[in-house]
């Protein structure tokens, strides 16, 4: 019998809970009590290595040691294998921190995800959470908040990469009686979860961002516009923002400041076009979720006709660490317009599929091979799309392009969310095509035109092309729907929907033929 | 505070600003979906008219107007978990229930639905069973579920 208490940590994340986190997390339990073993169990966010989840970790005197995937089945083995002091066994991966794929990552956003429990206000603090949101009190005026963001070169994580610093600098100089901080956390991108690992990872991260955003710009009140997919998430963020306001963070009184910011969740109800800033605030509003046109920008007149500040949750919670290590901390990670980090996501057929928090720079090709290590299918990869549904499909020819998104726009890319979804060669490109045409489709607000018709007009003549009908005068058709649903649409989703239908005629033409 | 699922509904959340999405997903929390009934109280309770509440109930995924089957089956039909052969799951699903997306089976044991990502990407694919999500499913693994509903509807 060994009476040395053991930390052992096993991820609370949705994706480790999905592959039975919870079911091993008690066999752990059991085990550890059937043997006389003192094990104190730790729930912590994931380190977004998905591919080796339920990524379980021991803490020893050389750092945390970690066992992946591991079923309920490997429990007993792994504890005649010794894993509560690091011992050997086949699902061993040596220090976590010696990972390859976690070392080489630059976490400035993720620097606490997947350590401890999320919903640990002195974990938080301990590790550098708050120091930001102080910071932005002693800063001598609301204005050098915003400067310090401008200079950090933020730019929207969301996917239209709108510098963040001066869509703040919009809402601050708007005057008005109130204002509003909103969280877009409707992450519908299929091929992305940074937002979703974030809020379920590090909670407190995104409100103190929100937080120090609402002071920046004069808003006493934020809301979190979050998906109804997202259920843990949900919980997360609800026990945080009653923990931080208990603490005294959150609410009438910021730290003792006599400043006022507090915040408000609600649920999406499973519109993907809610994603879309307008059609959010037309939601947050209790309505449909219908784009609005533009102008007026939600800068001006947003919520409830109110300026307001809207960004998505990786771009809030980024703000912390710029206001805490200071702006040219952050700028100096990137390449050209692109500064600081993105948390890409590596999804789909991949065979590491999971988080890569990286300087902007990097090629795809890093991301793909050296990061992904190929497919999971373990055949070539033939197509990668990036951005959501709405990025263009890419081909191998174009994977050495780097991921800045001047660079990687130059080279008929996207980055938008950073979400990397990977197909190998059994993909049918124009299927895909097709499914861009239905998405769209399916989730079209309905508001104009070329989008609510034009995308179902799409899948017709994408069958008929398919179906080898008129072939040559079908083609010109679609080309010629393309454009009018890029130049004719309200918003991104009938104007970009036309992207992954393209690329796959330029890139893989080969595929319509058949 | 009421006993009946709609004004509870109705006295947790009619008071926010804008928080007509919030009673309905109250009312579909406890009921699991929003009855016609509904459209009318919620809309009495909030100043609306019925046409503005009915047309939110009806622009949503997540506000069905009918009730759902005693099971609720969403497989995830968006892109990564297309490569990693989510439609063949999706064929097989409704060969094995015997009905299509959007439908309920013939018995009420399931009704299947297409949900397009749940943010579990790099565990393509993935479904939600009764809420609950699971990642990497094999053909094996959705039998198994698709099984342990047939049994338990046998032994019913």
């Amino acid at each position: 019998m060994n009476m040395t208490t053991t930390t052992v940590f096993v991820p609370i994340d949705a994706t480790a809970r999905s592959l039975g986190a919870d079911e091993v997390a008690a066999a752990i339990v059991r085990e550890a009590a059937a043997r006389g073993e003192a094990v104190q169990l730790v729930r912590n966010g994931t380190r977004g290595m998905c591919w080796l989840e339920p990524l379980v970790e021991v803490t020893t005197p050389a750092g945390r040691v970690a066992y992946g995937p591991v079923e309920v089945d490997d429990v007993t083995g792994l504890f005649a294998a010794g894993f509560l002091r690091g011992g050997a066994h086949p699902l061993g991966h040596g220090l976590t921190e010696e990972i390859e794929y976690f070392k080489r990552q630059e976490r400035l956003t993720f620097a606490r995800v997947g350590q401890g429990d999320p919903l640990s206000l002195t974990a938080y603090e301990a590790q550098g959470g708050l120091r930001g949101l102080r910071s932005a009190l002693s800063a001598g005026a609301a204005g050098d908040i915003v400067e310090e963001v401008v200079r950090s070169g933020l730019r929207g994580r969301g996917g239209a990469a709108f510098p963040t610093g001066i869509k703040w600098r919009t809402v601050a100089a708007a005057p008005a009686d109130r204002k509003y901080v909103c969280c877009n956390a409707d992450e519908g991108d299929s091929g992305t979860f940074s937002d979703r690992m974030l809020m379920e990872g590090d909670p407190y991260c995104l409100l103190e961002g929100m937080a120090i955003a609402g002071l920046g710009v004069g808003a006493e009140y934020g809301y979190i516009y979050l998906r109804s997919e997202y259920p843990d998430a949900e919980r997360t963020l609800l026990a945080a923002i009653e923990r931080a306001r208990a603490a005294g963070w959150l609410g009438e009184d910021i730290l003792g400041s006599g400043r006022r910011f507090d915040i408000e969740l609600r649920r999406g109800a499973g519109a993907y076009i809610c994603g879309e800033e307008t059609a959010m605030l037309e939601s947050l509003e209790g309505k449909r979720g219908m784009v609005r046109p533009k102008p007026p920008l939600p800068a001006i007149a947003g919520l409830f006709g109110k300026p307001t500040v809207i960004n998505n949750v990786i771009t809030l919670a980024s703000v912390p660490v710029i206001l805490d290590r200071g702006s040219k901390f952050y700028a100096d990670y990137g390449m050209g317009r692109s500064r600081g980090t993105l948390p890409f996501q590596l999804a789909g057929n991949v065979r590491r599929g999971g988080l890569v928090e990286k300087a902007f720079g990097l090629t795809l090709n890093e991301l793909l091979y050296d990061y992904g290590g190929g497919t999971a299918s373990g055949r070539p990869i033939r197509a990668v799309q990036i951005g959501g549904p709405l990025g263009p499909y890419l081909p191998a020819a174009k994977f050495d392009l780097p991921l800045d998104y001047e660079a990687f726009a130059a080279g008929g890319g996207m980055i938008g969310h950073g979400g990397v979804v990977v197909f190998d060669d059994s993909v049918d490109m124009a299927s895909m095509a097709r499914y861009a045409m239905a998405f769209c489709a399916i989730e079209s607000c309905g508001k104009c035109t070329p989008c609510r018709i034009g995308s179902t007009r799409g899948v017709e003549v994408i069958d008929r092309i398919r179906a080898d009908e008129r072939r040559d005068a079908n083609l010109v058709l679609l080309r010629d729907l393309c454009d009018t649903m890029t130049h004719g649409s309200l918003c991104a989703m009938g104007g970009l929907t036309p992207a992954p239908v393209l690329s796959a005629l330029e890139h893989f033409p080969e595929d319509f033929e058949r | 505070m009421s006993s009946d699922p709609i004004d509870a509904a109705i006295a947790a959340s009619g008071h926010l600003p804008g928080g007509l999405l919030q009673v309905l997903h109250g009312i579909a929390d406890r009921l699991g979906h929003v009855p016609p009934e509904a459209i009318e109280r919620v809309a009495k309770a909030l100043n609306l008219s019925r046409a503005e509440v009915h047309g939110v109930v009806s622009f949503y995924h997540d506000f069905r107007e009918a009730p759902p089957g005693r099971h609720v089956l969403k497989l995830c039909r968006a892109e990564a978990c297309q490569s990693m052969g989510s439609e063949l799951l999706a064929a097989r699903l409704e060969r094995r229930l015997g009905c299509g997306f959007g439908e309920t089976t013939g018995d009420a044991s399931v009704t299947l639905e297409a949900v397009y990502c749940l943010g579990n990407c790099a565990a393509s694919p993935a479904l939600l069973f009764d809420g609950q999500l699971r990642g990497r499913v094999t053909a094996e693994k959705l039998d198994a579920i698709v099984d342990g509903l047939t049994e338990k509807q046998e032994s019913a």
